[in-house]
C-alpha cells in the first residue's frame, strides 16, 4: 500500500516535470542566497574580530558556505534530471542514480535544519566571546604604541560611534581602567602622582570617558571629563543628565546586531529547507511515476506516482531489517574463517 | 545622392532589426539608471539640505528624473517598432509616425547634452551654496533650543564625523564663533566674564572645537580644548600635532563628495547620448531599408538604407528653404487680411 499515491497520465507527468524543473531553479537561487549569507556573516565577523580577541568561531559561516555550495550543485543536477525526464532515452541514464540521489537529498535537508537551529543557538557562545573581547579591547585602548594593538583605540572609537554605545556594560567601565597612555601623563605633576597613588595597581584612573562616547544629539557640548563631579560644570547633574553620553553598553549593542543577523539567516535557512523538501517530494513523484509506466514502450500510458512504496511503518521495518542483515552478514563473515581454521 | 547608403537583403534586415531591438532594451535600462541616479542625487541633497541653508537648487536631479522617464518611454516605443518591423502588416501602422519619432529623438538628444552640461556646470552653484550654508550652520550650532535650528548641532556633528572634517575651511573657524549656548555658561564666573568682555560682540570665544572634530586614528586621547596652548597639555605642540583632530574643512569634503557624484552622473549621461545616437541611426537605416524595397510584395528582395536622403549640405539648405517659406506664408497671410478689409 503506497503512501500518498497519485495517478498520472502523460499531460500530468509533463506538467509535473516542468513545475519541478522550475522549482529546482528557484532552489539554485536559494542555494546562492545561503552561500552569500554565509560569506556576509564571515566578513562581518572578520571586520570586528579585534573586538572579539581574534577568538571568534567561524564554524557557522563556514557551514553556511558549504551548505550553499552543496545546495547549488544538487539542485542543478536535479534540474537537469527533470529536464531530461520527459525523454525516455535521456532519462534512462539517470534512472539508476535517482534512488541514491533522493536519499542524499533527504540527508541534506536534515543537515539544513540542523544549520538553521545552530543559527539560533550560536548567540550564546557569541555573548561570552564578545564580553571577553570587549573587556580586553578597553584595556588595550591606550596601547597605541604596542605592535598588534596599535589600532585597538581606533577600532574601539569607531565602534562606539557606529553602534552608539559606551563601555562594556555602561560608561562606568571606563572609570575602572587607565585609558590614557603613560606617554601623555606628566609624572612630575602633583595631580597625576595623587591619582596613581590612590589605587593599588598604580593606574591613572579618572571619571572621564573617550570622546567616542559622546552623543551628538545632546543639546549641550559633550561633557566627557569629571563626569561625576557636579560642581565642575555649570548647571550639570550627572544623575539626571540623559543625553550627554551613550547609555547603552557595547556588548549589548553588538550582541543585538549579530543576534539579529543570525536570526534572519536562521529564518531564511528554514525557508530554504522547506523549498528543498518540496523539490525532493516532487522529484520522488517524477521518479516513481516514470518507473511505473503500465506499458513501458508507450510513453502515453498511465502510471502511478507515490511518496513511499510501502507505508511509513513498513518502510521503517524494511530499513531496520536491511541494517540487521548487514550486521549479521559482517558477523557471519567473521565467524567463517574461525570455523575453517579450527577444523 | 543619399548620405552613407548601405545595401540590405532579407538576412541583413532581419539581423539589423534584431540587433537594434536588443540595443533599444539596453537603452531602456540606461533610462532607468538615469532615473534612479536622479532620485539618488535628490535624496542626497535633501539629506544635507540643512548644511546648505535649505537653499540648494534641485534643478539637476529633477531634470535627470524627467529625462530618465522620457528615455524609458521613447526607447520602449523604439523597441516595439523594431520588433514589429519584420512583419509588413504590423509595420505599416508604425510607418507614418516614424519621421516625427526620429525628430523627437533628435530633440531628446539635445536635451541630454544640455543635462550633461548642467551636471558639470552646476557644481559651482553647489560650492557657493555649501560655503554659505556651512557658515550659518557653525553659527547656529549652539541654538539647540531655537525651533527650526534645534537639530543643527546633531547634523553638523554627524557630518563632521562622517566626512572626517572640521569647521568650514579648517578647525580655526570654531575659534571665531560662540558654539556653547549661554544656558551652559556660568555668567557669574570671572573667567567667563573676561572672555565675554574680551571681544566687541560679547561672544564667549575659546580655542576649542566640538568633540566631532576628533580623529579616532590619533594615538593619544583627543585634545579638543586649549588647542593653541602648548603648556595646557603634556608633551603637546599644536604646530606639529597632526592626527589629533581632522585638518580638512567640511566645505572641501562635502564639495568633493557632491562634485564626484555629479561628474559621474554627467559622464554616464554622455554615454547615454552615444547610445541614443546609435539607436537613432539604426532605426533610420531600418526604416529606409523597409521603405525602399524594390518589390513591396516580395519580402526577400534587396533594398537600400541611408542616413539622409540627400547629402548633408543639401538637407541643410532644404531645411532653411522650408523655414523661409514658412516665414513668407505668414507674411503673405498678414498682407491678405488688410486687403480683405478694404
Amino acid at each position: 500500500m503506497a503512501l500518498l499515491p497519485v495517478k498520472f497520465d502523460l499531460k500530468k507527468r509533463v506538467k509535473l516535470a516542468q513545475t519541478v524543473w522550475f522549482m529546482y531553479w528557484f532552489a539554485v537561487l536559494a542555494g546562492v542566497l545561503v552561500l552569500s549569507m554565509g560569506l556576509f556573516f564571515k566578513i562581518e565577523l572578520r571586520k570586528r574580530s579585534e573586538l572579539m580577541d581574534n577568538n571568534e568561531s567561524h564554524f557557522l559561516p563556514n557551514l553556511l558556505i558549504l551548505m550553499g555550495l552543496i545546495a547549488c550543485s544538487i539542485n542543478v543536477f536535479g534540474g537537469k534530471v527533470c529536464y531530461d525526464s520527459l525523454d525516455p532515452d535521456k532519462f534512462a541514464k539517470w534512472k539508476p542514480m535517482l534512488k541514491t540521489y533522493l536519499v542524499f537529498c533527504v540527508g541534506f535537508n536534515a543537515l539544513l535544519l540542523v544549520t538553521a537551529v545552530l543559527c539560533f543557538l550560536m548567540r550564546i557562545p557569541m555573548q561570552f566571546t564578545l564580553a571577553e573581547g570587549l573587556r580586553n579591547g578597553m584595556r588595550y585602548y591606550k596601547d597605541t604604541d604596542t605592535p598588534g594593538r596599535c589600532y585597538m583605540k581606533r577600532t574601539l572609537d569607531l565602534m562606539q560611534i557606529e553602534f552608539r554605545c559606551c563601555g562594556n556594560d555602561n560608561y562606568r567601565d571606563w572609570f575602572e581602567i587607565q585609558w590614557v597612555s603613560n606617554r601623555y601623563l606628566d609624572f612630575s605633576s602633583k595631580e597625576v602622582k595623587d591619582r596613581i597613588g590612590s589605587n593599588v595597581d598604580g593606574q591613572y584612573l579618572m571619571d572621564g570617558v573617550p570622546f567616542s562616547c559622546c552623543n551628538p544629539s545632546s543639546p549641550r557640548p559633550c561633557i566627557q571629563a569629571q563626569m561625576t563631579n557636579n560642581t565642575a560644570h555649570y548647571s550639570y547633574d550627572h544623575y539626571t543628565e540623559d543625553l550627554n553620553v551613550w547609555k547603552r553598553g557595547c556588548r549589548d549593542a553588538l550582541l543585538s546586531y549579530y543576534g539579529g543577523m543570525m536570526n534572519t539567516i536562521g529564518a531564511l535557512v528554514i525557508l530554504v529547507t522547506m523549498l528543498e523538501a518540496s523539490v525532493t517530494v516532487g522529484m520522488q513523484y517524477v521518479h516513481s511515476s516514470l518507473c511505473n509506466l503500465a506499458n513501458p514502450e508507450d510513453p502515453e500510458s498511465e502510471s502511478e506516482g507515490w511518496l513511499l512504496e510501502k507505508t511509513v511503518k513498513e518502510t521503517f521495518t524494511d530499513i531496520m531489517d536491511k541494517m540487521k542483515s548487514m550486521g549479521k552478514g559482517v558477523k557471519v563473515e567473521e565467524g567463517e574463517p574461525a570455523v575453517e581454521t579450527v577444523s | 545622392m543619399p548620405f552613407m547608403p548601405v545595401k540590405f537583403n532579407l538576412q541583413k534586415r532581419v539581423k539589423l532589426a534584431q540587433g537594434l531591438w536588443m540595443l533599444y532594451w539596453f537603452s531602456v535600462i540606461a533610462g532607468i539608471l538615469i532615473f534612479s541616479l536622479g532620485i539618488f542625487f535628490k535624496i542626497e541633497l535633501r539629506k544635507r539640505s540643512e548644511m546648505m541653508d535649505n537653499n540648494e537648487s534641485h534643478l539637476v536631479p529633477n531634470l535627470l528624473i524627467l529625462v530618465g522617464l522620457l528615455a524609458c518611454g521613447l526607447n520602449a516605443f523604439g523597441g516595439k517598432v523594431c520588433h514589429d518591423s519584420l512583419d509588413p502588416i504590423k509595420f505599416s501602422k508604425w510607418k507614418p509616425m516614424l519621421k516625427t519619432y526620429l525628430l523627437l529623438c533628435c530633440g531628446f538628444n539635445v536635451l541630454l547634452v544640455l543635462v550633461s552640461l548642467l551636471c558639470f556646470l552646476m557644481q559651482f552653484s553647489v560650492y557657493l551654496t555649501l560655503a554659505e550654508g556651512l557658515s550659518y550652520a557653525i553659527r547656529f550650532y549652539k541654538d539647540t533650543d531655537t525651533p527650526g535650528r534645534c537639530f543643527m548641532k546633531r547634523t553638523l556633528d554627524m557630518t563632521q564625523i562622517e566626512f572626517h572634517c572640521c569647521g568650514n575651511n579648517n578647525f580655526r573657524d570654531w575659534f571665531e564663533v560662540q558654539w556653547i549656548s549661554n544656558r551652559y555658561l556660568d555668567m557669574s564666573n570671572d573667567v567667563v566674564k573676561d572672555r565675554v568682555l574680551s571681544n566687541v560682540e560679547g561672544k564667549y570665544l575659546m580655542d576649542s572645537v566640538p568633540f566631532s572634530c576628533c580623529n579616532p586614528g590619533s594615538p593619544r586621547p583627543c585634545i579638543q580644548h586649549h588647542l593653541t596652548n602648548n603648556s595646557a597639555h603634556y608633551d603637546y605642540d599644536h604646530r606639529t600635532e597632526e592626527l589629533n583632530i581632522w585638518t580638512r574643512g567640511c566645505l572641501e569634503a562635502l564639495f568633493s563628495y557632491y562634485s564626484s557624484l555629479m561628474s559621474s552622473i554627467g559622464v554616464f549621461v554622455l554615454f547615454a547620448i552615444i547610445l541614443e545616437s546609435v539607436d537613432m541611426a539604426g532605426l533610420k537605416y531600418l526604416s529606409t531599408a523597409l521603405e525602399t524595397m524594390a518589390e513591396p510584395e516580395n519580402p526577400e528582395c534587396e533594398s537600400e538604407g541611408w542616413l539622409l536622403e540627400k547629402g548633408v549640405k543639401e538637407t541643410f539648405s532644404d531645411l532653411l528653404t522650408k523655414l523661409k517659406t514658412l516665414g513668407r506664408t505668414n507674411q503673405v497671410e498678414g498682407g491678405d487680411a488688410p486687403e480683405a478689409n478694404t
